[in-house]
């Protein structure tokens, strides 16, 4: 599903790499944690796999594409196939929480009737059923983020990709965002997270990739935070 | 649905900075009031042009005390020379006569000028009016010419004026469509500041490029085409004040500026009107709104 073949990006003026020759496959359906201390390069995965930057040295593959090599008109296209969540949950503070996940489907060419029928029942599924006309200011965080999960599953994206969602969230929150992100795993989504919440890591026990100055120094499937 | 929400994004978008919007349509309006303004009067000259330079004649008057000797000496002269094409003499009574129809509207006028006043002459047709330096040096010796003036020369002085009208039109033009174009630009940026979280959302759950792009560009387009239809409106009206009753004398000298030519400035002006504004938009949000 995902795949990095020595991958290097280096950032303009930076005097070291953020990821140095990094090489990991990603299977369908996995759960996988990047780990490491701030500045490892955990964002930079994220931000190739979207192609928001591209790799210096390196291919980068997702759902068996060349990510590079994709037109950049094609781009949104591409991205319509990976869900994002954010630690910032990235809400539209004038939207409900239905608006907000409707929004999302709207822009990329869904109907109004398909969002009715569609985001009520995501809203449902993440636990948000009776809140549906909430602004984010009338949620509370774990709340703010189940409708930035809503809106990022949606359109059931083949790929999840969550960066530090629970970052800003307490731990009893926390865990259960990360029940929910669970959940979505188990429909057979791709769900790569990045964190450095070591107490999630070590509860949920799934693959965990631990990177240091941009490379892996760790691959170890149910592992712990170590 | 999307059309609708392009639309009304359009809509929210012009009326949530609706000073700016003001100013951008007041500086696209003179911008293009002025361009179409010099384009007609470029039209004006050329068509006057036409009208006149097959009319040009050169005339020669000639002296109060010109003797019928050097009258027919002329006159031979003329007949002789194998540059003119036609001739026709003028007497004093005929000049008056013809003075008298022109200016039949300011009695006065005619009334203070005697029949003793206007000098008789010949008008002379060249074959080509190009040929009128040679053929004034050719009769300036002879006696009895008072004057030769080639219409041709006065009707320049006058196509001059009317050159420098326009080139000052087309400048003014110009600065305001420089002024306009800032305003676009700093029109699209406001907006783009204030939808940024819209867009990285869009961006985010991989809406194309030209739906996020859509709105703005349309925005500036409106903007630019309202702008050109006031400008439009503005011309229409001034030719009707200006020409049609407050300068009318002017349209004996003027040929009439034709209806269609000023309706034609309104697809002219709204098309450079959007053209414009979109390119500025366009371009702006390359730099503003990284897609």
């Amino acid at each position: 599903m995902i795949q990095l073949e020595n991958v290097t990006k280096t950032y303009p003026k930076a005097s070291r790499p953020s990821l140095d020759d990094v090489s990991v496959g990603i299977e369908k359906g996995e759960f996988v944690f990047f780990i490491g201390p701030s500045g490892s390069g955990k964002s930079t995965i994220i931000k190739l796999l979207l192609h928001e930057v591209a790799p210096t040295q390196g291919k980068v593959m997702v759902n068996a594409k060349d990510v590079t090599s994709i037109r950049s008109w094609k781009i949104p296209h591409f991205r319509r196939s990976i869900g994002c969540v954010f630690q910032d949950f990235r809400l539209l503070p004038n939207r409900t929480a239905y608006e907000n996940v409707a929004f999302a489907l709207e822009v990329i060419g869904k109907t109004k009737a398909v969002s009715r029928r569609v985001v009520p029942e995501v809203l449902e599924l993440v636990g948000l059923g009776g809140k549906e006309h909430r602004y984010p200011h009338e949620l509370s965080g774990g709340e703010q983020q189940r409708v930035a999960v809503a809106r990022a599953f949606v359109n059931r994206p083949l790929i999840l990709l969550a960066d530090e969602p629970t970052g800003n969230l307490d731990p009893d929150t926390s865990i259960e965002i990360m029940r929910l992100l669970d959940r979505i795993n188990r429909t057979g989504t791709t769900v790569v997270m990045v964190t450095h919440d070591s107490n999630i890591v070590n509860q949920m026990r799934r693959r965990v990739i631990e990177i240091e100055s941009g490379r892996i120094v760790r691959d170890q499937a149910r592992g712990v935070y170590g | 649905m999307r059309l609708k929400y392009v639309l009304n994004e359009v809509l929210v978008g012009l009326w949530r900075n609706v000073t700016m919007t003001v100013a951008m349509i007041i500086t696209m309006a003179v911008s293009l009031t002025m361009l179409g303004a010099s384009v007609l009067l470029y039209m004006q000259v050329d068509q006057m042009k036409n009208f006149y330079y097959g009319e040009i004649e050169v005339s020669i008057f000639l002296r109060a005390d010109v003797t019928d000797a050097q009258r027919s000496a002329i006159d031979s002269a003329i007949n002789a020379n194998p540059l003119v094409a036609q001739k026709t003499y003028e007497t004093r009574e005929q000049a008056l006569e013809r003075f008298q129809q022109l200016w039949k509207d300011s009695p006065e006028f005619v009334k203070s000028v005697g029949p003793n006043s206007l000098p008789e002459s010949f008008r002379v047709k060249l074959k080509d009016p190009e040929t009128y330096k040679t053929f004034t040096d050719q009769m300036t010796g002879m006696q009895g010419i008072q004057d030769i003036i080639d219409q041709r020369a006065l009707l320049d002085k006058v196509f001059n004026i009317f050159n420098a009208i326009q080139v000052g039109a087309l400048v003014v033009a110009g600065v305001m469509a420089l002024a306009a174009l800032l305003l676009v630009g700093n029109t699209i940026q406001v907006a783009a500041y204030s939808k940024r979280r819209e867009v990285a959302v869009m961006k985010l759950v991989g809406a194309s490029n030209w739906f996020i792009q859509a709105p703005f560009v349309l925005e500036a387009v409106v903007a630019g085409i309202i702008g050109a239809v006031l400008g439009f409106i503005f011309l229409f009206v001034s030719k009707i004040v200006l020409l049609d009753t407050k300068l009318q004398a002017l349209t004996n000298i003027l040929t009439p500026i034709d209806n269609g030519n000023v309706w034609l400035m309104l697809p002219l002006l709204a098309g450079v009107g959007a053209l414009v504004s979109a390119a500025t938009a366009w371009i702006t949000l390359r730099f503003y709104l990284k897609v």
